[in-house]
């Protein structure tokens, strides 16, 4: 059987790879819509954060011999602290200044970031393999799936909806959302606004980083990931709408999917294809498909 | 009148003492590395080849007839506006005579251009694709290392008569990508094997599970990888996560260096055929050139054919030099083409009417895990494919400068 000349089994087969690579796009956007939604700043550094992510994780197998599933924890941590030495010396003096400054502090940030990494180890990248509990793959029919990447696809799919869960529907992401409203009215209830803001660039960062652990038995460990990654993710949360959970996370995995279908259909196109959704979106619905106001 | 004579002897004066050091305009021989310093072939090529440049400098004496020799280098991002930018500004404003190495093709053909219109020596390491010596050939312009056709001759030769006879490509969607797949597909057909398919993917690109797949349904024994550095590496990688080589398929990688090896790991490698103009751990020469090289670089690492193949060609170019006594472009590079080459890299080396430096290739295979002693060593040297049949021969060059 086949749809446009291409067999089912292969159209199935794309699909699930494009819900893989929309897991990813799905937890990087979700991090930078947070931040974006809750401080204003449009953070450029994220994908050199994934980056950090990978890259502790593999400093740690390889000097601390911590395995993958350690890695996993102190990766996020290590690196939400350098998030939060960045937010606490640099990006609090931003607020309230224009968007762009933070845009281009953190883009700066980015680019020395990753100009470090190149310069210690070089831009081939480092091997890191996938734990043993998660070799091997299953044989679905239409095709071969590699157990680790259905764990990839679950783990997102967990961390996206409870981060969505613990900000729209938890009195702490109703203390966040006020904070961000009205700081001054906030603080007058007790609670520590510019804590919450830290806390919550560091939550951010931390996301980057845990898709970066995720990332790194996929890909090479290479100071590039980052960079190669983080245009398709701000298309993503333009098309999305700036600053909206739960439109950055279905437009992950819905552009994700889109792609992988390109790279059947026409594959030279499979690297422009989301930013032509992205113009069309915003012709039609300048604030992002998921929105509010424009 | 005295002022007349005055004038006349100091013009006399001027002209004998410029006689003195006419051969060498401006006093001096500078030679520029144009290279990828901070991008995806930086690895292979970069910091690496500034430091083989200078060691062949060193090793000539640092002074060619008594005029020093100069050094400089500059990062073309692997972009062709740039290089060719890079190029006019130190032909026109440095008195740069030679610019070497120029990994990426659209880099190299950039410089070609600008090289070929201002006389100037333009000396190909890193960059593999044939035009350099068929249609975009000049009198002053070398292509060294190696070349899309020598890999497709190499590897592609190997595994068609070790029976790997229908084939499926992955081809970068550029310039190279497309140069290496034609040359590929040619030694393929030649050797009675068929190609079943193609699919061209983006430059650069991460993700080769998509792509892999659709190989993986063409049901060909081999998937040629026809692409470089990272994008080689991830595709190599996730065929092995896919199961696509445990199940019987094969990859071909096209165009592997010695450092995407290091990167991949042997565990991920072994087994892998690859065609190379260098390896260091091949006699006592590579081995003491490398070691020194790998010093200088800080230590851990080896040369790519790329580094050593860039000590090559600058060496060559100040013993030409040396011998016409002059850093005019077109009377060193007639000189080049006389003087035969025996270095670490090249065994009676000789350069042809297209510019291009003939010398063995070889044919080598990626070490299993266990069957390396200890870091870096990683290939298994199968067979030397001698300079006259790894190359494409003279009379099928579309080369202005060949007489038919």
């Amino acid at each position: 059987m086949t749809i446009l000349g291409i067999p089912t089994q292969a159209l199935f087969g794309q699909l699930l790879l494009g819900l893989i690579n929309g897991a990813f796009y799905a937890m990087l956007s979700l991090g930078l819509a947070l931040i974006f939604g809750l401080l204003n700043i449009i953070n450029f550094s994220h994908g050199a954060l994934y980056m950090m992510g990978a890259f502790v994780a593999w400093l740690a197998l390889n000097f601390l011999g911590l395995g993958y599933w350690g890695a996993l924890i102190v990766a996020p941590l290590v690196v939400a602290l350098v998030g939060i030495v960045i937010e606490r010396t640099m990006l609090c003096r931003l607020y309230k200044l224009d968007h762009l400054y933070g845009l281009l502090l953190t883009f700066g940030l980015a680019l020395i970031i990753e100009g470090l990494f190149r310069e210690g180890y070089g831009v081939s990248g480092q091997p890191y393999s996938v734990p043993s509990a998660l070799a091997g793959g299953w044989n679905l029919g239409f095709m071969f799936l590699p157990i680790y990447r259905g764990w990839v696809v679950v783990a997102s799919l967990v961390l996206c909806l409870g981060t969505w869960y613990a900000i729209e529907k938890t009195k702490l992401g109703a203390y966040l959302r006020a904070g961000t409203e009205n700081p001054t009215l906030v603080q007058a209830f007790g609670i520590n606004v510019p804590l919450m803001i830290t806390l919550t660039y560091g939550f951010g960062v931390a996301l980057a980083a845990i898709a970066g652990v995720l990332a790194a038995p996929i890909y090479q460990v290479s100071p590039k990931m980052g960079s190669d990654l983080i245009i398709v993710v701000f298309a993503v949360v333009v098309i999305g709408g700036m600053g909206s959970i739960m439109g950055s996370i279905l437009t992950g995995y819905m552009l994700g999917i889109v792609e992988g279908l390109t790279k059947v259909f026409y594959p030279e196109a499979a690297s422009t294809v989301i930013f032509m959704v992205m113009v069309v979106v915003l012709l039609i619905k300048p604030a992002g498909l998921f929105g509010k106001g424009a | 009148m005295v002022m007349k004579r005055l004038l006349l002897g100091a013009a006399a004066l001027a002209l004998s003492t410029g006689m003195a050091h006419a051969q060498y305009s401006d006093g001096k021989v500078k030679i520029g590395v144009l290279t990828d310093l901070s991008g995806t072939y930086s690895d292979l090529a970069g910091k690496g080849t500034i430091v083989a440049a200078q060691m062949a400098i060193d090793d000539f004496g640092g002074k060619l007839n008594g005029q020093p020799i100069e050094l400089i280098s500059a990062d073309h991002q692997n972009k062709a506006d740039i290089a060719s930018g890079i190029a006019r500004k130190w032909y026109d404003t440095e008195q740069v005579d030679a610019i070497a190495e120029l990994v990426t093709t659209a880099a190299a053909i950039a410089v070609r251009e600008v090289s070929k219109e201002k006389g100037k020596i333009d000396l190909v390491s890193g960059a593999a694709s044939t035009p350099l010596t068929n249609d975009k050939c000049s009198a002053t312009g070398f292509h060294w290392t190696y070349d899309t056709y020598a890999l497709a001759n190499g590897t592609g030769d190997a595994v068609v008569k070790n029976g790997g006879k229908t084939w499926f490509f992955l081809t970068a969607d550029y310039a190279f990508g497309h140069n290496l797949q034609a040359q590929t597909e040619k030694v393929v057909k030649a050797n009675g094997g068929t190609v079943k398919g193609s699919v061209k993917h983006p430059f650069p690109n991460s993700d080769f599970s998509s792509f892999l797949l659709q190989a993986q349904s063409s049901g060909a024994q081999i998937i040629g990888l026809a692409n470089a550095g990272a994008d080689t590496i991830n595709a190599i990688k996730q065929a092995k996560e896919f199961g696509i080589t445990q199940a019987g398929q094969s990859l071909a990688g096209l165009l592997v260096f010695i450092t995407d090896v290091h990167s991949l790991g042997l565990e991920n490698a072994q087994g892998m055929m690859l065609t190379t103009g260098f390896y260091w751990d091949m006699d006592d020469q590579t081995r003491a050139w490398s070691k020194r090289w790998s010093e200088k670089m800080g230590g851990g690492k080896m040369p790519s054919m790329v580094h050593a193949g860039t000590y090559s060609q600058v060496l060559h170019y100040l013993r030409a030099a040396a011998a016409a006594k002059t850093d005019e472009g077109i009377k060193v590079a007639d000189e080049m083409r006389k003087l035969p080459i025996n270095d670490f890299f090249a065994k009676n080396g000789k350069i042809r009417a297209d510019g291009r430096m003939v010398h063995d290739m070889y044919l080598a295979q990626v070490k299993k895990p266990s069957e390396s002693k200890g870091p870096w060593d990683y290939y298994k040297i199968i067979r030397t494919i001698p300079g006259d049949t790894a190359y494409q021969p003279l009379s099928e060059s579309t080369c202005p400068l060949v007489k038919k």
